[in-house]
């Protein structure tokens, strides 16, 4: 029993950052129906800075909570920044291309950022301190579930409850709404389009580097390929729940997350990321639309 | 003009700031230290600003091409440099002598090591040609196309590993099995279009790369396969250079065998299927086209050629592991179809010979190369989509001359 | 008046559902040989869908789609594939023009071909002296078509780069490329001036009359309609509100009713 719900738990834990990341991914090809490949590099690279930061201060005697908050906050920004200058450079001027272009772009992009975070830091993997304290009194449940992992799973449930206020509830979000229903309608009804869709990168990055920092500080190492397989999972799962359907990018990291901890502690770890791309490959053959998606009818 | 300047130098700017953690810092966790890299940033701020004038100035230029293209002016009749190049006879004719000499001649002045770096990028300029069916003519987008590469070399691992199978007789198993799995694996997806079908196919890849490792009964794990002889001549005992030299010449049949082969497909009806179906697939359909077998005889076609290739590969390295196929290879691969232009047989030779010998020449940039291949992918799909060199239709004879009265 | 003979489409009730939305409604629709019947009705009163139905796109919820094909034995088409139904001898032109945009005139009417010719992979490589042959023979037969439809100047331009109306008329040498017996055309007249249309007005004749195609087209302009037409189905939120000849559906109050509000140029 216990056995379980330590699975249970680190599924969960698994899910919250694939939801983190999968938001980004369903936010984005929700709006413009584009796979932004390079998505998964963004939350490699908010690790990154968030190591670096935290690196820093720590050199020059910060030390405890302080440098969690900092390092976040600073990883935060640069991502959206990161997230914003992407959508300038490589999907914008390919707004009005055939959907192969953007797609090969995202690629490029993907194995740019890769290789530029390589020879700009290193090829090895970077130890990344622990910065999430241990609380008191998660000593009881220390055996099913700890500090970090309690902080993972409540910092990432703020995000997205924030994030679905944003959307419900303000202009902005109203914004975002309008543009991924019609973008010609949108635009004609006062719609600023390329700052809806800047926001919406910048948003999802936001939120990937939030994955990055406490993905850094509970698994104590990262490097440059962590995007590309956290990529593709996190995608995996946004398809699960329906592809541009917010909720359902939630529900299918959740289910993501805990089928892979059930299966990696009840059966075998080795074919983990095997279990993962299956799934994506079953999901895209057998119901496309995913659990919580409707499916597109093309106009004939 | 100024306006440039200033915009330029705000971004120059903001590329400073962007990069600067990343750039300019570098931290060592282990021992505590911090390493400042100042001249970095200078080299960033050089270079982003040199580079947003030139972006602006090559956007404007495609904001031009483009109102020009849409505005339905001549520029369809007037052929590139490039177009011409293979379709005027006076010009192409010394060109193909110029060719034809350098190539026999190549292994003659230069060494063996220059020989065997041709020999993988001729490997690559099979499996360019080999997926610009695939993707340039069909216009299926498959991102895990490294996936019957590796079958092909695997093939001839195991069937030599543990049958004592020989290349030549490997080779035809080994693009049978490339087919075989094209066909398998193309059949669950047929139903797929773009963005879905190039994650499908990235996943095949991937899990193919992983079953490998695993698979330590057969495929020997990420151990790999070594002792893999190199193509024989008749059981003819030959050292290491002489077959390099064989391998080399059978390469240059192949590729030859190749172009032979796709030119034919690409003018005659399968090849115009794939193209409608790649342009339209629901009207393609509705024109009596069978969408299924099409799409895997795009699929199987292309897979075979990996599978063969992969043979070749596997005899030149005469050792193979899981780390040859990832999907770098796959990219890389994509990316020389990309840039060579869907669909383009010449294209598609430069754009391998390119990517795969600049590296190897410009040494000091090999760090950079998939670096620039991002870039490149980028660059290309932005500012010359239709590749190096592209796409020049056919001229059909008909049995009539045309006549001016037929218009009333 | 063309001689009224054998019926070469017989739908029958077809009725088609998309969830819960009826778009098509029992709806009973006859094509015989030598005809040019039309299927008019307001925007959205479901006749392209109806023709997907026909042709293979959708498969109908209920109802029955029999083809006689002249001299070979009748078929219930329901749910085949769109190429079965092409190779059948049903081709169809579409609503928002569906040309292969990057492929030239010739080659766009050569598609067409496919289902006729034979070369697979293999012949396609060999290029053996059959295989030379069919291709000859595509080649030629989609130049006599491209002239038919007056586009043969056009013949080495790519498909985008051609006008509207010479864009609709590729699609309509195209589909007459698979050798059908029965042409179905969705607004062909979309978007010409008087000139084209009157042009297309000829064309259709000449195919049905020389080319003996039996034609089912969906129109919105009235004049063209009226003009050809044998027999006109109308069809009004999905079920089918009137038919006859034109006189009788120019005079039907219900018909007069559906389009009220809307600019009947008859």
């Amino acid at each position: 029993m216990q056995y379980f719900l330590e699975l249970s738990c680190s599924g969960l834990v698994r899910g919250s950052i694939y939801a983190l990341i999968a938001l980004g991914y369903t936010m984005v090809y929700g709006i413009i129906q584009l796979i932004n490949f390079a998505h998964g590099e963004i939350y490699m690279i908010g690790a990154f800075i968030a190591l670096i930061v935290a690196g820093v201060l720590t050199i020059y005697g910060f030390s405890g909570v302080s440098i969690l908050i900092l390092a976040g906050l600073i990883a935060t920004i640069y991502a959206a920044a990161y997230g914003y200058t992407l959508e300038k450079i490589a999907y914008r001027p390919l707004r009005n291309a055939p959907r192969l272009s953007p797609l090969i772009s995202a690629i490029g992009m993907s194995l740019f950022l890769q290789n530029y975070v390589l020879l700009a830091q290193t090829p090895d993997f970077l130890s990344f301190p622990s910065l999430i304290p241990d609380f008191g009194f998660m000593e009881p449940v220390a055996h099913i579930m700890g500090s970090a992992e309690l902080v993972i799973l409540v910092t990432s449930a703020v995000a997205m409850v924030a994030l679905t206020v944003l959307i419900k509830y303000t202009r902005i979000g109203k914004a975002m709404r309008a543009t991924q229903q019609d973008m010609t309608m949108a635009r004609l009804v006062g719609v600023n389009v390329d700052n809806v869709i800047s926001v919406t990168f910048v948003l999802g990055s936001v939120l990937a580097a939030i994955g990055g920092v406490l993905v850094g500080s509970y698994i104590g190492q990262i490097n440059f390929y962590i995007g590309f397989m956290a990529g593709v999972k996190a995608f995996t799962a946004a398809v699960l729940g329906g592809i541009g359907n917010i909720p359902g990018a939630v529900l299918g990291a959740m289910v993501l997350g805990l089928a892979e901890s059930f299966a990696a502690g009840y059966i075998s770890s080795a074919y983990e990321d095997v279990f993962a791309f299956g799934v994506l490959v079953l999901i895209l053959i057998l119901r496309p639309s995913g659990l919580l998606g409707k499916a597109v009818k093309q106009k004939v | 003009m100024s306006d440039y300047m200033k915009r330029s130098f705000l971004v120059a700017l903001w590329f400073v700031f962007l990069t600067f953690p990343l750039m300019v810092v570098k931290v060592n966790t282990l021992k505590n230290t911090v390493e400042w890299r100042w001249m970095n940033m200078l080299w960033v701020a050089i270079g982003a600003f040199v580079l947003s004038l030139l972006w602006r100035w090559a956007l404007e230029r495609r904001q031009l091409k483009n109102k020009e293209a849409e505005s339905g002016e001549d520029e369809s009749t007037r052929l590139g440099f490039g177009q011409r190049l293979l379709v005027e006879p006076k010009l192409y004719k010394p060109v193909l002598a110029v060719l034809f000499v350098a190539t026999i001649a190549f292994p003659l002045l230069f060494d063996i090591y220059q020989t065997n770096i041709m020999v993988l990028a001729l490997v690559f300029v099979v499996l360019g040609l080999g997926l610009n069916v695939t993707v340039g003519l069909a216009g299926l987008l498959d991102l895990g196309y490294v996936a019957f590469f590796a079958v092909g070399a695997y093939t001839y691992g195991i069937l030599n590993s543990f049958w004592g199978i020989g290349f030549w007789t490997s080779l035809p198993i080994g693009g049978l099995m490339g087919a075989l799995f094209g066909i398998a694996l193309g059949f669950p997806i047929l139903r797929l279009r773009g963005d879905y079908l190039a994650i499908v196919t990235l996943g095949f890849g991937s899990i193919a790369k992983i079953v490998i490792e695993n698979w330590e009964e057969v495929t020997n794990g990420a151990k790999g396969i070594a002792g893999i002889p190199r193509p024989g001549f008749f059981g003819a005992d030959m050292s290491i250079t002489s077959a390099t030299t064989y391998t080399y010449y059978l390469m240059i049949l192949m590729v030859i065998f190749t172009i032979f082969i796709t030119n034919r497909l690409k003018d005659s009806r399968i090849g115009r299927a794939w193209m409608a179906l790649r342009e339209d697939e629901i009207a393609c359909v509705a024109m009596g086209v069978d969408m299924a077998k099409t799409k895997l005889g795009a699929y199987a076609f292309g897979a075979f050629w990996a599978g063969l290739v992969g043979v070749i590969f596997a005899a030149r390295n005469t050792y193979i592991n899981p780390n040859s196929f990832t999907f770098m290879e796959s990219a890389l691969v994509l990316s020389i179809v990309v840039m060579g232009g869907m669909g383009s047989i010449v294209g598609v030779i430069i754009a391998a010979l390119v990517l795969i010998l600049m590296p190897e020449y410009l040494r000091a940039f090999s760090e950079y190369r998939m670096l620039m291949f991002g870039a490149i992918m980028v660059l290309m799909m932005i500012f010359r989509p239709e590749g190096l060199i592209a796409n020049v239709r056919r001229k059909y004879r008909g049995h009539k001359v045309m006549t001016e009265d037929v218009n009333a | 008046m063309p001689e009224i003979t054998n019926k070469l489409l017989e739908v029958k009730g077809l009725t088609m559902d998309f969830g819960g939305l009826r778009a098509v409604d029992t709806v009973s629709l006859d094509v015989c040989t030598g005809e040019i019947v039309a299927l008019i009705g307001p925007n959205g009163a479901g006749k392209t869908t109806f023709f997907n139905c026909v042709t293979g796109i959708y498969k109908p919820t209920r109802g029955d789609v029999l083809v006689h094909p002249p001299a070979k034995k009748s078929q219930r088409i329901n749910g085949f594939k769109s190429n079965r139904v092409t190779t059948i001898g049903m081709a169809r032109t579409f609503q928002n023009i569906r040309l292969f945009q990057n492929m030239t005139v010739l080659e766009n009417v050569m598609i067409g071909r496919h289902c006729r010719t034979t070369t697979s992979i293999l012949g396609a490589i060999l290029r053996g002296a059959k295989t030379m042959r069919q291709e000859q023979e595509t080649v030629n037969r989609s130049y006599d078509l491209l002239e038919k439809v007056d586009l043969f100047k056009y013949a080495d331009e790519f498909a985008k780069n051609l006008p509207y109306g010479a864009q609709r008329r590729l699609e309509i040498a195209r589909a007459m490329a698979t050798d059908p017996f029965l042409l179905l055309l969705d607004e062909p007249a979309a978007g010409m001036n008087p000139q084209e249309t009157r042009a297309l007005d000829e064309l259709i004749v000449r195919v049905r009359d020389t080319e003996k195609i039996a034609i089912l087209l969906i129109e919105h302009d009235m004049k063209l309609v009226m003009n050809i037409s044998d027999r006109i189905y109308v069809m009004e939120y999905g079920k089918e509100i009137a038919q006859g000849g034109p006189m009788d559906i120019r005079n039907n109050p219900k018909v007069i009713e559906a389009y009220l509000g809307e600019e009947a140029d008859a």
